[in-house]
């Protein structure tokens, strides 16, 4: 009976203090971050394995039964973006820059002119809900056709209007990347159409990217610019988004 | 009790593989409720009904009058778990809502709130258990553990002979596992364990692209995460009728037996085999 209470104080006592086993694992210098970047590696290359380039599942118009959950920001405030929206989005120009052959600057009426796909498609954000809507836009697959990435290009970096961070140090822009195999496949959209209307502001007009494979954070809303470019090195902190930065997956198919 | 040979239970490959997915069991259980406590309700059906009600499960806080409570929803039903569940420790009074925990500090890893390192330590330990679960498949098929395990008619037949043994604390200790035991684990190894990685694999948008089959198998998106959450309370429940067993079998020979695979059998005519 002694040993058994004392297996029982000493599994309790394990349990109780498990919580606070990893606290220190969220600190950037944490030996635990090679460990979860490997494992986070090793994710993402069994998903893009497994998945090649499979399409997302889509749904059908029964399935939208509510509007789109905003989330993140919902209201940029930024002047530049301030004086665009006044003008009804009419003087927006999507610039694609970087490693490119033929650098573009795109008006919402040049990407409305391109063919376009719609697609009706469940938004899975990081902290777990789901909502089904339905999106239409350009393509970034046909926008990088324009623009002839280099042989050297490997990301897509999206640079936002949207402040998403105010401290001392100044703001930080909303920014985030994908690769060159999501920015290709089909489904991969610059959305300006939700729901039959045009893209509201809450959900990232005028202009929001569309990963259906991936979480909501890797959707870029309020898109100012994009980059090609063959490092994220040099972005941010250099973990290649917001979010990521900030601990979270940079792919984030899970 | 006279004393029988001392026998060899368990290979080593059992017991790398139970401590592998034992230690990864519980850093996925304690970050999963991390992982909850971002967005700490269940639905039913592909998404999550915010313009209407699909919910079987919630945990919140909410204003009762005038005074904060934590209050816990199953089915519709409203039970005030404040202390535990929704408001509990260092949850300050007067908070917003949003502010709140769902599952308390002391069941979450990390303790404070952080749905970014409690994702990667989830996905770490993911990896641990399907390593440790394809590597008991493995070699308990080539070692024969497989056969041993799967339970035979014969077991099934003694099934309520060893439930009855079971209810009246009567164990018996034999080189074999009882038909209850057998049953168990299968159950564990080939229902709740399988099912524990595929509903989370359902959980992820990169795997429905490919296999959207097994979304639908699951009835959606929003019902894996629910039935994700199910299967990890039936673990539990395992869990504590397993340590309850092993402690009222006589936890040193069990634990030597799992962690050096060598066990004290009963003397001869002491197991009914
Ligand atoms: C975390 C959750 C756990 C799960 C899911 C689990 C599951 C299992 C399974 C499936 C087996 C049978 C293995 C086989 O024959 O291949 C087993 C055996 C065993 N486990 Fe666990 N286990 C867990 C935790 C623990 C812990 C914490 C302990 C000790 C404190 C423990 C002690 C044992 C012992 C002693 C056996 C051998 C039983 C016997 O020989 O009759 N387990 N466990």
């Amino acid at each position: 009976m002694n040993d058994r209470r004392k297996f029982l104080l000493g599994a309790t006592a394990f349990a109780l203090s498990g919580c606070e086993i990893l606290d220190g694992a969220g600190k950037p210098d944490s030996l635990f971050r090679p460990v979860f970047g490997a494992s986070e590696g090793l994710t993402h290359l069994a998903q893009r394995g497994l998945i090649g380039d499979a399409l997302a599942p889509e749904y059908t118009e029964a399935d939208i039964r509510q509007g789109q959950r905003p989330n993140g920001s919902t209201n940029p405030e930024t002047a530049e973006y301030l004086a665009l929206r006044d003008g009804g989005f009419r003087d927006y120009r999507l610039r694609v820059t970087g490693l490119v052959d033929r650098p573009l600057s795109l008006s919402l009426a040049d990407l409305r002119q391109m063919p376009d796909r719609t697609q009706i498609t469940r938004h899975d954000c990081v902290e777990g809900w789901s909502c089904i809507a339905k999106w239409r836009g350009t393509p970034l697959g046909l926008v990088l056709e324009q623009a002839m990435p280099r042989l050297a290009a490997r990301y897509a970096v999206f640079h936002c209007f949207d402040v998403a961070e105010r401290s001392l140090s100044g703001e930080v822009a909303y920014y985030e990347s994908i690769d060159l195999m999501d920015a290709w496949h089909p489904q991969t959209l610059l959305a300006w159409e939700m729901n039959n209307k045009a893209l509201p502001i809450a959900n990232g007009a005028p202009l929001r990217l569309r990963l259906e494979r991936q979480l909501g954070y890797k959707m870029a809303k309020y898109i100012h610019s994009i980059e090609l470019t063959d490092t994220l090195g040099l972005l941010g902190q250099g973990q290649g988004s917001y979010w990521a930065d900030r601990g979270y997956q940079w792919y984030a198919g899970i | 009790m006279p004393k029988g040979p001392l026998v060899r239970r368990h290979s080593l490959a059992t017991r790398l593989t139970h401590w592998g997915w034992a230690i990864s069991l519980f850093f996925l259980l304690l970050s999963g409720l991390q992982i909850f406590n971002a967005f700490p309700s269940l639905h039913i059906g592909q998404e999550s009904g915010f313009d209407y009600d699909n919910a079987v499960f919630s945990i919140g806080a909410e204003q009762v009058q005038g005074e904060w409570r934590g209050i816990t929803r199953v089915f519709g039903q409203s039970f005030d778990t404040t202390g535990y569940l929704g408001l509990s420790g260092e949850s300050i009074p007067g908070l917003k809502p949003g502010e709140f925990r769902a599952f308390p500090a002391a069941l979450t890893v990390p303790s404070y709130q952080s749905l970014a390192l409690g994702r990667s330590v989830h996905f770490l330990f993911a990896w641990g258990l399907v390593i440790s679960l394809a590597a008991w498949l493995i070699f308990s098929a080539l070692n024969g553990h497989l056969r041993h395990l799967w339970p035979s008619l014969s077991d099934l037949r003694r099934l309520p002979a060893d439930l009855w043994d079971h209810l009246r604390f009567r164990f018996h200790h034999s080189v074999k596992y009882g038909p209850l035991q057998k049953l168990t684990y299968a159950l564990v190894l080939f229902v709740a364990l399988p099912g524990m990685i595929l509903t989370g694999l359902c959980l992820s948008p990169g795997f429905n692209a490919a296999a959207p089959w097994l979304l639908d198998l699951f009835g959606g998106r929003q019902t894996a995460r629910t039935l994700h959450f199910l299967i990890m309370l039936g673990l539990v429940v395992f869990f504590i009728i397993h340590i309850a067993m092993i402690l009222l079998a006589g936890p040193i020979n069990e634990l030597r037996s799992i962690v050096t695979g060598w066990y004290r059998t009963d003397a001869k005519g002491e197991h009914h085999e």
